[in-house]
């Protein structure tokens, strides 16, 4: 009951993050990613430093943590190998990212706003984690 | 650079780190959207009504937000439709290959100080911006 109240606040607060700092507006992702024009807004990089202020302090001192307040157990990330699905899955997100002027958070946010392009790209994205799940089922056999 | 706003951004991208902060010293969770929506449909049945939740927050921030300053975003209209189709079908496909999107990677993985988080950024950060400038400048396809 505790870690789903603290979802729902997590999320909110980052809801209200990506309002705040504009980053719901696809526009304003592509004037960051067009760094030739002389529309280019530098926006999202002060958002990176905002968010990365804030955690890099409070990861470093969570992690001395053996466990968390509410939930079980940690469940972070143990990969540490820089292999070829990393860096092919960044430029494909990238290609898509650049096209759209979307990633996954600011999508699910823009419902908050009835933003039709939302209902769009969630399909879409879900599309692509379907596909995803049968190309690595299949190449895992 | 007509419309940069640096204050905003860092108070926004402020409460961002303090909502992956929250999920993470509470509940143990890294706040990565891809992973979470991705969960709604392949994780166990008992890992499900969090992501749920998480996402409804989300939605909720948003609205919360758009309620007491309906100027400040208002949606895109009239973008072309397959940029968007396609360039969704490739965040979700990219977003599962590389393990995370940018909430997962370019903020908490990076704040883990993760390797392999810095590569996925720089990844994210120059194929988009290669891609931009092509649709952009080159076959101008979106203004």
């Amino acid at each position: 009951m505790k870690t789903n109240v603290i979802a729902l606040l997590s999320g909110v607060i980052f809801g209200i993050g990506l309002s705040l700092s504009q980053m719901i507006n696809p526009n304003k992702v592509l004037n960051f990613l067009d760094i030739t024009d002389t529309h280019f807004d530098p926006s999202l990089i002060f958002v990176m430093v905002g968010a990365l202020s804030v955690a890099m302090v409070s990861f470093k001192w969570i992690r001395k943590l053996s466990v968390p307040l509410f939930g079980e157990n940690f469940q972070l990330s143990t990969k540490t190998i820089i292999d070829k699905p990393l860096i092919l899955g960044g430029i494909i997100f990238g290609i898509g990212w650049g096209m759209s002027g979307y990633c996954p958070g600011p999508v699910v946010a823009g419902l908050g706003l009835f933003s039709l392009e939302s209902v769009i790209m969630i399909a879409a994205i879900c599309a692509g984690f379907f596909a995803y799940n049968v190309f690595f089922e299949r190449n895992t056999r | 650079m007509e419309n940069f706003t640096p204050i905003s951004a860092l108070a926004g991208g402020a409460l961002i780190g303090l909502s992956v902060t929250v999920l993470l010293l509470f509940n143990g969770r890294i706040a990565g959207v891809s992973g979470i929506l991705n969960g709604v449909f392949f994780a166990s049945k008992n890992d499900r009504l969090w992501r749920w939740l998480f996402l409804l927050g989300l939605v909720l921030g948003a609205w919360l937000f758009s309620i007491s300053l309906p100027e400040f975003n208002v949606p895109r209209q009239n973008y072309p439709l397959p940029l968007l189709i396609i360039g969704g079908f490739l965040v979700g496909f990219g977003a599962r290959l590389a393990n995370g999107c940018i909430s997962g990677h370019s903020v908490c993985g990076l704040a883990n100080l993760s390797a392999r988080s810095l590569v996925a950024t720089g990844a994210f950060m120059l194929s988009g911006i290669l891609t931009v400038y092509i649709i952009r400048h080159v076959v101008d396809l979106a203004a």
